[in-house]
């Protein structure tokens, strides 16, 4: 053992370990409780860069003892992993496809949350002059006609499905185009993108407001009864996937919908923005939105 | 004789060529053996697999009469077998770490590791270097200190890979001097690889020489040097006379030096007594036809021509004036003298041409 | 430019008034990445001195393999351990996904193989005949890998920084396995990535500063240890 008693680095490298490892274990801690503690939520990417969830999760943790792992995807990659039973509770925005993933079994109990709208936004010049137009499907008709840069996020978030279904309607296929780009980014990097380079962009007002202090574009048209968006809680089908901590995403949902959260929601923002991000809508119906 | 090591039949292979393949080879018990030959000849290989580094093909090595054949009577072997290596390989710490290095890996305690250290750089005169980091060294501090770990060992045997290699002269001069003492006092048994001529006379009693792998010839130095079996061994060795003498007069730095049953004169700075080499160029030494009165050379004798062979541009001649030496002389002179096989000749060289060395006991 | 400025003073503010969710982002990469280097530490030396030191078949192509990954993108390593780890996974009972274990297994696997080449060949350097040396002076095998290491001890040292500068730095694999789940498994990269997505640019300049100290002082330190092994 002499040879490793003269080698400080050595006693310095087993201590670091050890600290590192013991220092390690403390954060896993939560992880040791329990299994059932995790709550694995796949949510869209507004609702974490809006700043809504920081605000709610620690209020349900505190609450109900859970511990939520919040994965900010697209909302097609959140239903992609709520497919596979990755997930334990969905929030969403992206109604057609949440129909589909509700035929499919593969979620139960789909709740309508809240809402907000989407607007088209882009550079205060406003090259294709799209400003105070009422449809939004003649907006974007109209950004094409102009060829004018149009940033889409292009990666199966609600966001997305809503511009697609909107560019539908125009009956305009905007995929190849010279002035239609797609970022593969999140909600804020895709404004930030579209600030940049002077686009515009379909965004969700929550995300816009948050970020807008750092942008340069203006919300050039609002109130269209299409760009509602609505977001829904479903929790995943636990019978299908065993290992689905069914009763976490229960309460999870319970929570979303509750008198109390929805109060929250409707408060939310207020103080930053001057106007509410989200409007609570529990117990609602779809069709009556907007109205 | 008292053979410490002995290797028998051995062979090894490298890459499917052969690269060492001898029949029996001893090293004698206190004495110092001297493997000389030219690059690639073999000599590292057959230190390494002495020293139970390397595994033979085939052939066996016994250490005092016991077959080394196990892992565990190698390692055994091992801890009285020390090597040097041609590179020091000295670790990246203290001097003093480098060289108590085997002694922590027999789990000596403290005080037997510092005595040793201590003795073995005491030994090496470099006790003043213990604190010194490894990297700062020159080549030959490096490499006195690289044997001074292998001293420390306190072994029956050593082996040297080309120790002096790589040295500047003044360095090497000192340390084959010191190396010497420090073997003559010690009386460890050692093992040379040499590739120069006047190291393996200064340092060694016994010579081996190896090319291609296998021995050539063996024997004490004097036989190697004086009878060489082979017109190579007598390339490698030189065709330089080498008489063994003993000093038996010093004037002022005039030695008369006793060789056979003659006294040659010779300048040098030996005390009458003193084991020596006289050692003669062939150039330098003068066939007549009779002995020649008025010749400045100091030491003349009369001599019958036991050999003459014929070189490119000389004749080589091998005469015997009660010692053996050789002369050349040139074609036309020859045939001027008209001297032949068993012709009486006179021999003449002065006592400046005689380079006298050291020689063991 | 007002954006930059500003982004950076506050980014300051940020550093120097030791704001709780900063600093603990901070030392969650620490521990995180810190634990993954020494378990690649502890794979990566033993395999490449392993390798170093025997001749087998296929060492050449082990070796080549080894130098490979020392290139490994991170989001391969994350999108592997993702689908080894995730509930339908052959790992799924583990349950590990979304957690600082999952990151500290997908950071260890991307840190090995630098680990790994840059210890095969720090060994690799040393005088062939060192090992003989060693051996020759009674060590026992153990004892002469040990001395072996010991004496490649610098460029180890510099595996070890090149692995953790690696995965401290990394994002791809970390936000995969990881999931950015706050004050959970949010680190300084996947928080720098969020921050920028949110607009907070004052806080991802304040993390991005913070990086580039930890880089900083990890090549400070590396740079000593060098410097003073030079001088000595």
């Amino acid at each position: 053992m002499k040879m490793f008693k003269n080698s400080k680095t050595v006693a310095v490298l087993i201590a670091a370990f050890l600290l590192f490892a013991l220092g390690a274990s403390d954060v896993l801690a939560a992880n040791a409780e329990p299994k059932q503690k995790n709550i694995i939520l796949a949510t869209t990417t507004s609702t974490q860069d809006s700043g809504l969830l920081d605000v709610l999760i620690p209020i349900f943790e505190k609450e109900t003892g859970y511990f939520v792992k919040t994965i900010a995807v697209g909302s097609g990659q959140a239903m992609a992993m709520g497919q596979k039973g990755e997930a334990d509770v969905l929030l969403v925005h992206s109604p057609d496809a949440e129909k589909k993933f509700m035929e499919a079994g593969n979620g139960v109990n789909r709740r309508l949350v809240m809402h907000n709208d989407f607007i088209i936004v882009g550079p205060s010049a406003d090259p294709a002059k799209i400003k105070g137009l009422k449809s939004s499907a003649e907006a974007l008709k109209t950004i094409a006609k102009a060829g004018a840069l149009f940033s889409s996020r292009g990666d199966n978030s609600g966001t997305h499905a809503k511009e697609k279904a909107l560019w539908k309607q125009t009956g305009i296929t905007p995929a190849g185009q010279k002035w239609y780009q797609e970022t593969g980014l999140g909600m804020g990097q895709t404004l930030n993108v579209a600030s940049e380079k002077k686009g515009y962009t379909l965004a969700d007002r929550g995300t816009y407001l948050a970020l807008k202090k750092n942008l340069g574009l203006d919300v050039l048209v609002e109130g269209d009864a299409a760009l509602l968006n609505i977001y829904h809680v479903i929790e995943i089908n636990g019978t299908k996937w065993p290992k689905v901590n069914a009763a976490g995403g229960r309460a999870f949902a319970d929570f979303m919908v509750s008198k109390k959260t929805q109060g929250i929601i409707k408060t939310f923002g207020v103080d930053k923005f001057g106007s509410p991000l989200f409007f609570p809508d529990a117990g609602k119906k779809v069709e009556d939105l907007g109205k | 004789m008292n053979s410490i090591m002995t290797v028998q039949n051995l062979l090894v292979r490298r890459g499917g060529v052969t690269v060492l393949d001898i029949e029996e080879m001893s090293v004698e018990a206190g004495r110092v053996l001297a493997l000389i030959g030219p690059n690639g000849a073999g000599k590292s290989t057959l230190l390494l697999t002495m020293a139970g580094l390397l595994k033979p093909d085939r052939g066996r090595i016994f250490y005092r009469g016991v077959p080394v054949d196990t892992g565990a009577r190698r390692s055994e072997m091992r801890k009285s077998v020390s090597v040097v290596f041609q590179e020091s390989l000295l670790l990246n710490t203290s001097v003093y770490k480098n060289v108590a290095l085997g002694l922590m890996f027999r789990r000596l305690t403290t005080g037997d590791i510092r005595k040793n250290v201590e003795n073995a750089l005491a030994y090496f005169g470099i006790s003043a270097l213990a604190g010194r980091s490894a990297k700062t060294l020159s080549g030959g501090e490096a490499k006195r200190v690289s044997l001074a770990r292998a001293f420390a060992l306190k072994p029956e045997l050593i082996l040297l890979d080309e120790a002096f290699n790589s040295l500047d002269p003044p360095t090497r001069e000192t340390l084959i001097d010191d190396l010497r003492h420090i073997l003559e006092e010690t009386k460890i048994t050692a093992v040379l690889a040499l590739h120069d001529r006047e190291e393996t006379l200064r340092m060694a009693q016994d010579v081996v020489v190896l090319a291609d792998g296998g021995i050539l010839q063996s024997g004490t130095t004097a036989q190697i040097f004086n009878q060489p079996a082979s017109e190579f061994v007598a390339g490698f060795v030189g065709t330089e006379t080498i008489l063994e003498g003993t000093v038996r007069n010093n004037r002022n730095g005039l030695l008369e030096i006793a060789v056979a049953d003659k006294m040659i004169e010779a300048v040098g700075d030996f005390l009458p007594g003193k084991a020596v080499f006289c050692c003669i160029r062939p150039e330098n030494i003068t066939v007549s036809d009779a002995p020649q009165d008025k010749s400045s050379a100091r030491n003349v004798f009369e001599a019958k021509i036991q050999k003459i062979v014929r070189q490119a541009f000389f004749y080589k001649m091998i005469l015997d004036c009660g010692f053996v030496v050789v002369a050349y002389i040139t074609v036309s002179s020859c045939e001027d003298l008209r001297l032949c096989e068993g012709s009486s000749v006179a021999v003449s060289f002065k006592a400046t041409a005689v380079h006298v060395m050291p020689r063991e006991r | 430019m007002e954006l930059i400025v500003q982004g950076i003073v506050k980014a300051f503010e940020l550093l120097l008034s030791f704001d709780p969710e900063v600093l603990g982002i901070t030392w969650l990469s620490l521990k995180i990445s810190g634990t993954a280097t020494f378990i690649s530490l502890f794979f990566g030396v033993s395999i490449g001195t392993a390798v170093a030191l025997t001749t087998f078949p296929g060492k050449r192509l082990v070796i080549s393999l080894i130098n490979t990954g020392m290139g490994l993108p991170p989001v391969v390593v994350g999108l592997f351990v993702t689908i080894m780890i995730w509930r339908s996974g052959p790992l799924g009972f583990l349950e590990i996904l979304y957690t600082p274990y999952a990151m500290i297994i997908a950071q260890a696997i991307i840190a090995t193989p630098i680990v790994m080449g840059i210890s095969l060949a720090s060994i690799q350097n040393l005088p062939p005949n060192l090992r003989l040396q060693i051996l020759a002076l009674g060590a026992s095998r153990m004892q002469m890998v040990w001395v072996l290491i010991k004496e490649s001890k610098l460029p180890l040292l510099a595996a070890v920084m090149a692995g953790f500068g690696g995965v401290i730095s990394e994002v791809g694999a970390s936000i995969m396995v990881g999931g950015n789940i706050k004050g959970y498994s949010r680190v300084l990269t996947t928080a720098t990535v969020m921050e920028t997505g949110k607009g907070n640019f004052d806080i991802a300049i304040a993390l991005g500063i913070i990086l580039l100290i930890l880089a900083f002082l990890v090549n400070l330190l590396l740079t000593h240890v060098q410097q003073r092994q030079r001088l000595r």
